[in-house]
């Protein structure tokens, strides 16, 4: 089934075009990449799922984005639709609180007040994020003396604890060494049991380690979009190739 | 056994007549150092040793007389002014602040201002805000001399200090926290007071703190707007004289030097437990909201 559903999305930063003409859909219960260099729109693509293009002044989208059918720049309220679809920041971002809080921030905001039930809440996204036996025994100190891969876990613990469906990550390795990053791999190849992933990176093994999906930009443009399996062994688009065995990029 | 990367008196000597400019940097910036210290200390040690000896327990009573030249009204005064200016000047400035950084588009012409008007307004000496003061809240408004009209024309004072180090404060915040907030649908409302103001507020109260400073050591914007008399006021409308203006009106007056002089080291004693008082509520509030 398919989670969002993209149509003819274009997007300008003032009178600079980042997105030209983005179709696609995007498949849920699976870990869908976008790859390409820097600068070839594919972050800008990803937070328009989540709106936080909002944020930017002068940011202009045309086109279709539906989320399970409803139109994301239509009716929705905006607070609901980031509760559905979290996301995961390049550079580690916990709130300078406790850990405890930093998870329970999240619900918090969504109105649940119970201990006991935040309690359970905090307990099951960082065992979600595999960071609890790391964390239980100290979720009243600052999330900011974890380490760095911690932090990132953390953050992915507190986008988990609003249960969203889907999990948006912008480069969420980008900052962190060989081992943190491959227990985050690990990790999201273990979420896309129950949520839905879209995962922005540079770095081409982990694409076609972890996703099912890729899709391949450049210049605003998405390129080639198809089974990571085929992306990776045979792009059809010549662009794509040179990309991928490091002719450019 | 010593450490090879030691770097004994010689070698440094040795250093400084290998380089003899860099000697002379040295020897200008210790000199620097050791005159700002001792500056400090003369200036600390000469009020003390001017007023220690003229401390007396009749300078507590609480009425004023000329008998005892009591600065426990002025005190009282002082204390009241300090919370009136912070109550009229504290929410706007921070208010104000929060919609420069956070509501306000980068492009906004209210910024700009904001900006020009909060500078212009903080450059200007205060005996121009007695002045203004005086024409406006004490006659055109007719509030006569009074705490009042000496609190407003304070908090027009210190506004610009507690909005531009709140504002500094709120910049100073990472962007990353925001988007966090955001990212888990919080709205812009508890992003601000959840997120930003608490990441804030060891800044914010730093300004808060340099705007007590100036409450409490002004006397020009005081002297003709909340006047001179040295009772406690019954009322925000009635008269009353800051430490600061008592002792200059002591001072001024020529007869009681030695009460001043006592005057300046509970006035200084003040400052300096305030500035105590606020550097540990700081760091409380901060490991509370860790």
């Amino acid at each position: 089934m398919d989670k969002f559903t993209l149509r003819n999305v274009e997007l300008w930063y003032n009178d600079f075009k980042a997105l030209k003409n983005v179709s696609m859909d995007i498949e849920a219960h699976e870990i869908t990449a976008f790859i390409g260099p820097s600068g070839c729109g594919k972050s800008t693509l990803l937070k328009s799922l989540n709106r936080m293009n909002d944020l930017i002044e002068g940011c202009k989208i045309t086109g279709g984005l539906m989320l399970d059918g409803e139109d994301i720049y239509g009716d929705m309220d905006i607070n609901l639709l980031r509760k559905r679809v979290g996301m995961v920041f390049q550079k580690p971002n916990p709130f300078p609180m406790s850990i405890y809080d930093n998870i329970a921030f999240g619900p918090r905001t969504h109105g649940i007040k119970s201990k006991y039930k935040l309690d359970d809440i905090v307990e099951k996204a960082l065992k979600d994020a595999a960071i609890w036996d790391e964390a239980k025994d100290r979720l009243k100190k600052s999330a900011l003396s974890l380490s760095g891969g911690q932090q990132q876990r953390l953050c992915i613990a507190r986008a988990l604890s609003v249960s969203p469906d889907v999990l948006l990550m912008d480069e969420p390795t980008s900052a962190l060494d060989p081992i943190s990053t491959s227990k985050i791999e690990d990790l999201v190849s273990e979420l896309k049991k129950e949520y839905t992933v879209v995962i922005v990176t540079h770095n081409m093994q982990q694409a076609t380690r972890i996703s099912d999906k890729t899709g391949f930009f450049l210049l605003g443009e998405m390129v080639e979009y198809g089974e990571s399996e085929q992306i990776f062994s045979m792009p059809k688009d010549k662009r794509c190739e040179d990309y991928i065995t490091g002719r450019f990029g | 056994m010593d450490a090879i990367n030691a770097v004994t008196w010689k070698d440094k000597l040795r250093g400084y007549v290998k380089n003899p400019f860099s000697g002379f940097l040295f020897v200008i910036v210790v000199l620097a150092a050791l005159i700002t210290f001792a500056v400090l200390l003369f200036l600390i040690s000469y009020i003390l040793v001017r007023g220690i000896p003229h401390l007396n327990l009749r300078l507590f009573e609480w009425e004023y007389n000329t008998a005892n030249v009591s600065m426990m009204p002025a005190i009282i005064n002082t204390v009241i002014m300090v919370v009136l200016a912070l109550i009229l000047a504290g929410p706007l400035g921070i208010f104000s602040a929060i919609y420069l950084v956070e509501y306000a588009g980068s492009g906004n012409k209210l910024i700009k201002a904001v900006r020009v008007t909060t500078e212009t307004l903080s450059g200007i000496p205060s005996i121009v805000f007695g002045l203004f003061g005086m024409l406006f809240f004490v006659m055109a408004l007719g509030w006569g001399f009074s705490m009042l009209a000496g609190a407003f024309t304070l908090s027009i004072m210190i506004l610009p200090l507690i909005m531009r180090t709140t504002e500094e404060a709120l910049m100073s915040v990472p962007d990353s926290y925001r988007e966090g907030s955001f990212a888990l649908g919080a709205g812009k409302l508890r992003t601000i007071f959840r997120i930003v103001l608490p990441s804030a507020v060891p800044g914010i109260l730093a300004g808060v703190i340099l705007s007590i400073g100036r409450v409490v050591g002004e006397t020009a914007a005081l002297m003709f707007t909340a006047g001179t008399i040295a009772q406690i006021p019954h009322s925000v409308m009635d008269s009353g004289r800051t430490l600061a203006v008592h002792m200059y009106a002591l001072a001024n007056e020529g007869l009681h030097v030695n009460q001043a002089s006592a005057t300046g080291v509970v006035l200084l004693v003040i400052v300096i437990t305030i500035n105590w008082l606020s550097g540990f509520a700081a760091k409380r509030l901060v490991k509370g909201e860790n």
